[in-house]
């Protein structure tokens, strides 16, 4: 019941902060911003309960009936990787509510509603563990998503909105039919009915089929992760959403990509993930490359930004497939880090866009001298980044090398080069942006105590997760040592 | 052929029908009143529907060689029925923006009912033409009722010259089945087609040439020509009705006809059915995308929507039947919210089709804008919407049939299909300086948008009561 609460509490909440728009639009801010706290306090809570029992199995489970003609069940439950990313999601949620403080003065009641109605979706795959429920969840954050880039964005933003839906929804439907496939394989062998995720795993299937499904799987995954070739929508969608919407799908719809891979691939098919492991970890490091070089060519603020999620996502992706305990590890250390790092980015992007109506980093320069806190906190994150032994960033993308050097000496030393590159774009961000002389002679408010409030909570959690990690660690702990015992070979 | 009380019982719902049908005309002739009318039929409608309970426990019965009373042909006609009473809430709004004398189009109404009803209960080539003649020479006045207005009448008679084309290729395949088989009731059909000797070069063709009748009907490609034209000219109401009644009975016909004598299973015709399917995926989905005029846009997905139909009913085994009905239902309920939006939205001198009609709608009718985009995304098949679990099960019963390269193209035409559902969507809610309307809208017609958009959810979010229900029908059919 409590796990259902996390999905009821943001859809209803939602629903509220819509009716009451039409009377106060402060008290639409509150609700959303009370659900957002509430919904991250029980996730705190499970957190911490279930802290020193560790996380070796499913627990606070919600089982109900609801399709029974085909075995659907709205079925829910947690484990130590579902926990951090619940935490992740609500902790940027209450973080976007709080930025779309003042941006969004129009239609704010339907924000609002679009805005809990994603997060409760993506909760809903964070938690699912029946696979058609996973896959409506995964397909209803994507049209609040969509309403959030068409309404709110910027100039392009209906190309943007409507590219983004088409890419999601083609490679979700792949997914879907990959599920009926599973589905009726798994009834030809036993005669049941189920889309239960216990049942599934470990159904027979010859090496051509499982292969076939995986890539079904892989797909949907990939489009969101984004993988390079199936990245493009991404750069469009960051730069062209409100900030609250860039946050969200920079922190968080990107990771149940990775969630998914985690969750579903590596576990439903572990032969087939295995035979394609390699090129996935080509596709990684590939991603980490194209990435940071194409960051390092923009010049407006937003889509160097979103240049930089599909660089940190390679290693994400390389990580997973790289498929040890060291690597995993380092592939879920680098979800949360860089859901917070680049997120707090997307913040102060917004933020400065608010003041100079600009996101051309040509028309900046010299901000330092006007909005000195504002500019350090980019400096901050923007060192983040580029992986500063300290933060956050920096622990995941160590693991994630780390664990990778046992699988590929010469797809790991690639890697490293694109923590050089990182430093380049970082750098040059913060120097044609912050730094210089202020040629245009900005004069612009510094950061108000809400951003302040904003950026110093995500400044302390990337300390936290820089210094002390273990927390994490231990939480993915087992679930780590079990998908490394999936792997073939071991 | 003596027929009994007990067969009058089971057809209770057919006569009432039909005695409504003369009520409504007696009455127009006493008193002509668009109110008077419309709540006659209403309540004709209403009592038929209730009436199905009184048949139920006499069911399954074969009355005369004609009509087989099933719980099938129950279910498609309370369905049928149903949907009746919407077209006549939405009609009646629509109408009373118009002048002159709108008795009439109830009794079409009705008639057109009756037709199909007849359709989805016959077991017999006789009754099933009745049944489609009833129903497409109703059709026609109905299309062509606002009579002093070009575009209805060009539709209606486009509609009469095809539909009359469609119906002698039927006739002739009928012919030629009955020439190979010497039987015009279906069960006998089948009893003949599972002995090897009979003329298969009669058959073929036969066959071939009742699927190209079929395919004029349901607007399957490459026998759609007629549709976007005819759905763009007739009223909007009487667009509804083309888009679901009748091709809902004709599809419900087409499965029993196909399951009941197996000549679906015959070699080449797999082939052909495939070839349909793909031609009205790709052609309805990508034609759309052209198009400028929403009602055109409905036209052409109700094209891709049939195609998609297509897959399940070639997957038969267990699952088609269900995925068959539950999608019908789905379809009926969201291109009834779609076409019902149109109709509240037009006035008394066009209908409103445009695009441009829409631009910026959310910020003039929340409301309603918020109902057609719900209907919209039913339309494509996207979560909390009875079209999402329709696709889900079509998708289902072709996985189950292991049709992997038909599932694939449905769902590619799918991913094609959101691009025009997005762009009446990004219409709806651009920014715009326009302020909220303060007109109303017809009652009747907002109501019933409501109805269909509460269904809409309650489908979507909790598909198992229906689920049930058709489960508890269906196995009566094969």
């Amino acid at each position: 019941m409590m796990l259902a609460c996390l999905i009821l509490i943001p859809l209803a909440a939602g629903v509220l902060a819509w009716a009451a728009a039409r009377w106060s639009v402060t008290a639409a801010r509150w609700i959303a911003l009370l659900a957002m706290l509430a919904d991250f306090t029980l996730a705190l809570s499970l957190w911490i309960s279930h802290y020193h029992a560790g996380f070796a199995t499913w627990y606070a489970e919600t089982d109900w009936a609801w399709i029974p003609q085909l075995g659907i069940r709205f079925h829910l439950a947690v484990d130590g990787l579902s926990l951090l990313l619940l935490m992740l999601t609500f902790f940027l949620g209450t973080i976007s509510v709080l930025v779309s403080w003042r941006e969004i003065t129009e239609a704010a009641g339907f924000f609002h509603l679009n805005l809990l109605w994603i997060l409760a979706g993506i909760a809903g795959v964070f938690l699912a563990v029946n696979l058609f429920l996973f896959y409506f969840a995964w397909e209803l954050m994507l049209v609040p998503m969509y309403f959030l880039i068409a309404v709110w964005g910027h100039e392009n933003r209906t190309y943007a909105a409507v590219k983004f839906f088409i890419f999601t929804q083609l490679s979700g439907l792949l997914m879907l039919v990959a599920i009926l496939a599973l589905f009726f394989l798994h009834h030809h062998a036993t005669g049941v009915y189920s889309f239960e995720y216990q049942d599934l795993l470990g159904t027979a299937m010859s090496p051509g089929t499982e292969m076939w499904i995986m890539l079904g799987f892989f797909v949907a995954f990939a489009v969101k992760l984004p993988v390079v070739v199936l990245h493009t929508w991404l750069p469009d969608a960051h730069t062209e959403a409100p900030t609250a919407g860039s946050v969200i799908l920079a922190g968080l719809l990107l990771k149940t990509g990775a969630y998914g891979m985690l969750r579903f691939v590596l576990p439903l098919f572990p032969h087939a993930a295995s035979v394609f492991a390699p090129i996935a970890m080509a596709l990684g490091v590939a991603g980490i490359l194209y990435g940071a070089l194409l960051a390092f060519g923009q010049t407006d603020l937003k889509r160097l930004v979103a240049y930089t999620s599909v660089s940190h996502l390679g290693f994400v992706l390389l990580g997973i497939f790289a498929w040890n305990s060291l690597a995993l590890q380092g592939a879920v250390m680098t979800m949360i880090c860089h859901g917070i790092s680049t997120g707090a980015l997307f913040v102060l992007v917004g933020a400065l866009h608010e003041r100079i109506h600009t996101r051309e980093m040509d028309h900046m320069g010299g901000i330092w001298s006007t909005a000195p806190r504002l500019s350090g906190a980019a400096l901050f994150f923007a060192l983040a980044s580029l992986g500063l032994p300290g933060l956050g960033d920096f622990v995941g993308e160590f693991l994630v090398l780390l664990g990778a050097y046992q699988k590929s000496i010469v797809l790991t030393s690639l890697a490293a080069i694109g923590i050089l590159f990182a430093t380049f774009y970082a750098l040059r961000l913060v120097q044609r942006a912050f730094q210089g002389p202020n040629t245009r002679d900005w004069h612009i408010p510094d950061l108000v105590p809400r951003e302040g409030l904003v950026i110093g909570l995500m400044i302390a959690a990337l300390l936290w997760l820089g210094l002390y990690p273990r927390p994490i660690l231990d939480t993915f702990q087992q679930a780590a040592a079990r998908l490394e015992q999936l792997a073939p070979g071991k | 052929m003596n027929v009994t009380g007990s067969d009058f019982t089971a057809l209770l719902p057919l006569i009432i029908l039909a005695v409504t049908a003369i009520v409504v005309m007696v009455g127009a002739a006493i008193r002509r009143s668009h109110a008077l009318s419309a709540s006659l039929t209403l309540i004709g409608l209403a009592i038929s529907i209730g009436s199905l309970w009184i048949a139920a426990p006499l069911l399954p019965r074969q009355v005369t060689p004609l009509l087989m009373m099933d719980h099938y042909a129950v279910f498609y006609i309370g369905l049928i029925a149903a949907s009746s009473i919407i077209t006549v809430l939405l009609a009646y709004g629509y109408f009373e923006k118009y002048e002159g004398s709108h008795d009439e189009l109830y009794i079409l109404i009705l008639v057109a009912t009756l037709g199909s009803a007849v359709l989805v209960a016959s077991s017999h080539f006789v009754s099933l033409f009745l049944g489609l003649e009833l129903l497409s020479v109703s059709l026609y006045a109905m299309i062509a009722y606002p009579r002093r207005r070009p575009l209805p009448l060009e539709a209606g008679i486009k509609y009469l010259v095809l539909a009359a084309v469609s119906a002698a290729f039927l006739l002739f395949g009928m012919a030629l089945v009955y020439g190979a088989f010497g039987t015009m009731e279906f069960g006998e059909i089948a009893a003949r087609l599972a002995r090897p000797d009979f003329n298969l070069w009669l058959v073929l063709p036969g066959t071939a040439l009742i699927i190209t009748g079929f395919g004029f009907k349901l607007a399957l490609a490459p026998f759609h020509l007629w549709t976007p034209d005819v759905y763009e000219g007739a009223p909007a109401p009487v667009s509804a009705y083309i888009a679901t009644v009748s091709k809902g009975a004709m599809f419900a016909l087409l499965l029993r006809y196909f399951y009941q004598t197996g000549s679906h299973e015959l070699e080449p015709l797999h082939l052909v059915f495939s070839i349909i399917a793909i031609a009205s995926m790709f052609g309805g989905n990508i034609l759309a995308l052209l198009q400028n005029n929403v009602k055109r846009i409905l036209a052409y997905s109700s094209i891709a929507h049939l195609g998609y139909l297509l897959v399940a009913f070639q997957a038969s085994g267990d699952l088609a039947p269900t995925a068959v009905a539950f999608y019908l239902v789905a379809y009926f309920v969201t291109t009834f919210g779609a076409f019902g939006v149109v109709t509240v939205l037009s006035d008394g001198t066009r209908d409103a089709d445009l695009i441009e009609d829409y631009r910026g709608l959310f910020w003039r009718r929340p409301a309603i804008a918020a109902i057609f985009t719900a209907m919209l995304f039913s339309l494509a098949g996207i979560p909390v919407t009875a079209g999402f679990i329709g696709k889900f099960y079509v998708v289902a019963a072709g996985a189950s049939a292991a049709m992997w390269s038909l599932v694939v193209i449905l769902v590619v035409t799918s991913a094609i299909g959101l691009f025009y559902y997005l762009r009446i969507v990004v219409a709806l809610y651009s920014q715009s300086t326009q302020t909220p309307a303060t007109t109303s809208l017809a009652r009747p017609g907002v109501v019933s948008l409501i109805f269909l958009s509460a269904a809409l959810i309650y489908l979507g979010l909790f598909p198992s009561p229906l689920l049930a229900l058709i489960h508890r029908l269906m196995p009566g059919l094969i």
